[in-house]
């Protein structure tokens, strides 16, 4: 297994989803081994976890997210900084090597920072080799089939026309991969995220926003987004829709809990739009900050531009918050029960947001239900397709052997 | 005797368009879809002509001219007279066609397709008249025999209908209210003296209104012979209550399926096998047969479901909500005297709309149930409540605080 990070050590979401899923898997009889691109102490026992150190290299250190230049302490005692693009090309060469001394069936790699490692492994040793889609480059740069690093788009196109099977977490970045890199669809397969219930940490008495706890004593409601801030998530459409929220509905605040590139934009603008008063910006928030934001809202907003699978959504009903999602997530392929508009539709975000805002039946009928669907996933029917789909490409590597 | 008695329903409700909260106050015009959107109702009422009204109507009209011993009952709602009016004079003369053979009789209901009985006695009644006055207009009958929206059905509508001086009244034969007794005799209502009750065999009425087209049923492909040999075999029954919608023939059941073809050949089938078949309108059953028991429906039944109950209309709370918050404006309404306003009240009261909102298939994921131009039932609550917040806007116009 090939992947970029795992928790505590995340970003975001991918670390979350990979650490789920191998465990899953664990529990269902596969031995994993991952090999992350930095070594440091982890509780993770289900599985083995090598760190992927370059030849020479003692140490290799993260310095922020796992997005960030790395810090490499070489046995000879320099030190170098590499960036992003450099580490995965270094992740490549030293999982090439790793490959050889390995003994494994099957190569399984998630997003493009681990592809040209995969490649460069099944090239080694003829595994087949599984690409797990989590994201592609027009997802997170946010602006349609051409946007988007050319660079990363050739390690993806690459990585997709030399796979022997790829993974879409839903249907939506399925089309998405067809779209963007003319990949047929009989080579993408769909196998949904789902969400380790027990995993998630209950909420204690107090909630840490106390300002607002107190607002909506006096009426007010909550509309919370949690996310990094960035084009992708499509904030600048909920702020537009948010003045226009205030404007039918006063006694509305935003919530806007992470971190990210567009903060300072979001800050002018919603300065601009008058309603500065009406948004707090918690920035990125661990912890009981994390998980009290969820809780504090009335609604859950995730209305990105295209979000391959977006897991907020299922964390904010663990919490008992009903969501509105954009028409362009792939989560809405697995909860029916929330509401749905067009990213670009800022009327139509409004109109929805009001609603749920106003109408305490309409909240209460949403969350009942997604309750019920949520209580209904688990990681197991993601599992049972993945391990179906290992024996399958194993069984081919035995028949081309024999 | 033994008398097939074909009773017809026909309903079209004004839906209402995809209305945010931004046309709250600003447009009234809710049921003025564009006409290429999911919600037109022009558009509707254009392609049902098209693929049942017409067709299906010329059929029985042939059959009518043909077989002078076949006869029928249908009940056609206001909503779907004046739609018919509007946009498709065609099919409102084959209807009034078939009338002028003097073998087909209307049935009494509600002109807005309403559960007002449940809400408002008054305006119900008020409901009634209205029908009966634009039946009288179009097709110069008096309805004798009264049906309630949905089927819906107890010993209060009965004993209403009763003194209200109707000669019958229909309901679903519910086996956990016939007990051992078999819906294919008339009976009499508890608590009554005059009235009659008819009550539908929903077995032999599903396999024409469900399973004809379904090549899985194990009785596929259903014939009229075939049908009519089933009812001839019951030796002491004395009518085969056959209600369905009207729409089964052409639009639920399309003509690829033979639906047409069984139509055609039912009459001659029913009426050559024995010379004591017939064919009998509601009222003439009413007259030829006595009644053999009392029934007694304590609790309301309707011919919706497994359940048979209203929860597909007032199951969740915002089904309960709002259909409570829209009679709770009747008497400032009504007093106001605005004929526009008064009619847009009554168009949201038609039971369709609450229908839409009805999330019990849903939360189940058994979305392919729900028979709706929304996407989710929380679309629907939404697009109706905007609407209804502009009737109380218009209210406050003309000074009334509600």
């Amino acid at each position: 297994m090939l992947g970029w990070e795992l928790p505590p050590h995340n970003s975001g979401g991918l670390g979350v989803v990979c650490h789920q899923l191998c465990k899953a898997l664990s529990h269902k009889g596969v031995d994993i081994e991952f090999v992350l691109p930095y070594s440091s102490p982890h509780d993770i026992d289900f599985m083995k976890i090598t760190p992927a150190h370059p030849q020479g290299v003692a140490e290799v250190i993260k310095a922020g997210g796992a997005y960030d230049s790395y810090k490499y302490t070489y046995h000879d005692g320099h030190e170098e900084w590499v960036d992003l693009y450099g580490q995965q090309e270094l992740y490549a060469r030293t999982v090439a090597s790793l490959a050889e001394e390995k003994e494994f069936d099957i190569i399984h790699a998630h997003d493009w920072l681990t592809f040209r490692a995969g490649l460069a492994a099944r090239q080694k040793t003829g595994r087949p080799l599984i690409l797990h889609v989590h994201s592609i480059e027009s997802d997170r740069a946010g602006g349609g089939r051409d946007s988007g690093n050319p660079l990363v788009k050739e390690i993806e196109r690459t990585g997709f026309m030399l796979a022997d099977k790829i993974i879409a977490v839903s249907q939506h970045t399925k089309n998405m991969i067809m779209r963007d890199y003319d990949i047929p669809g009989e080579a993408i397969e769909v196998v949904h995220n789902s969400i380790e219930k027990a995993a998630m940490p209950t909420l204690s008495d107090r909630n840490v926003y106390t300002y607002l706890t107190a607002l909506k004593q006096h009426g007010w409601k909550v509309v919370v987004n949690i996310g990094r801030l960035t084009v992708q998530k499509n904030l600048p459409n909920l702020l537009k829709a948010a003045q226009k929220v205030v404007q039918k509905s006063p006694k509305t605040m935003f919530l806007i809990v992470g971190s990210g590139e567009q903060y300072y934009e979001l800050l002018e603008q919603s300065a601009e739009l008058g309603i500065g008063k009406n948004v707090l910006f918690a920035g990125f928030q661990r912890g009981q900050g994390w998980r009290d934001a969820f809780a504090v809202g009335d609604l859950f907003v995730m209305p990105s531009v295209s979000e391959p699978f977006g897991l907020t959504p299922l964390e904010a009903i663990q919490y008992g918050t009903p969501s509105l999602i954009s028409h362009q997530s792939g989560v809405g392929e697995i909860i029916q029960n929330c509401l749905k508009v067009d990213f670009w539709d800022i009327d139509g975000m409004a109109n929805k947001i009001v609603a749920a805002v106003d109408h305490p039946a309409l909240r209460d009928e949403l969350r009942r239900n997604m309750q019920r669907e949520y209580d209904r996933l688990s990681w197991n029917d993601s599992v049972d397709k993945l391990s179906a789909l290992y024996d399958r490409h194993m069984q081919k590597t035995a028949e081309v052997a024999a | 005797m033994k008398a097939i008695v074909l009773y017809l329903h026909v309903h079209q409700p004004y839906r209402v368009r995809q209305y945010t909260v931004f046309d709250t106050g600003q447009n009234h015009d809710y049921f003025d879809a564009p006409y290429d959107d999911r919600t037109s109702n022009e558009r509707i009422l254009h392609k049902v002509a098209e693929k049942s009204y017409i067709p299906t109507n010329q059929r029985l009209l042939d059959l009518l001219r043909n077989n002078p011993g076949f006869k029928l009952s249908l009940s056609i709602t206001g909503t779907v007279l004046e739609q018919l009016e509007r946009w498709s004079p065609e099919a409102l003369r084959s209807f009034q066609e078939l009338c002028t053979t003097g073998q087909v009789e209307i049935v009494a209901e509600t002109y807005h397709h309403s559960l007002a009985f449940f809400y408002s006695r008054e305006e119900f009644e008020k409901q009634v008249a209205m029908h009966r006055e634009k039946v009288q207009a179009l097709f110069g009958q008096t309805p004798q025999v009264f049906r309630n929206t949905e089927l819906s059905y107890n010993n209060d509508i009965a004993y209403w209908a009763d003194k209200a001086g109707y000669k019958g009244i229909l309901a679903e034969g519910w086996d956990p209210i016939l007990d051992w007794r078999k819906p294919n005799y008339v009976y009499r209502p508890s608590y009554t003296n005059h009235i009659k009750l008819l009550m539908k065999n929903y077995r032999l009425s599903d396999d024409i209104a469900f399973r004809f087209g379904n090549q899985a049923w194990s009785e596929w492909p259903l014939t009229a012979e075939k049908f009519t040999d089933w009812l001839g075999s019951d030796q002491d029954a004395e009518v085969y209550n056959l209600f369905m919608d009207y729409e089964t023939f052409g639009e639920h059941q399309w003509e690829a399926s033979g639906i047409f073809d069984f139509l055609s050949h039912l009459p001659e089938q029913w009426l050559g096998a024995h010379r004591d078949h017939a064919f009998l309108t509601v009222s003439e059953a009413i007259g030829t047969f006595e009644s053999r028991d009392y029934i007694d429906v304590p609790d309301t039944i309707t011919w919706a479901d497994t359940e048979r109950d209203l929860s597909a209309w007032l199951g969740n709370p915002m089904q309960q909500t709002s259909i409570k918050e829209l009679y709770e404006l009747e008497k400032p309404i009504l007093d106001t005297g605005d004929l526009q306003l008064i009619e847009d009240w009554r168009r949201l009261q038609t039971s369709d709309h609450f229908y839409y909102m009805c999330t019990k298939w849903w939360s189940d994921g058994d979305i392919h149930a729900y028979f709706s131009p929304y996407e989710t039932p929380y679309d629907a609550y939404i697009n109706f409540m905007n609407a209804y917040h502009d009737v109380r806007f218009r209210l406050l116009q003309k000074g009334v605080e509600v």
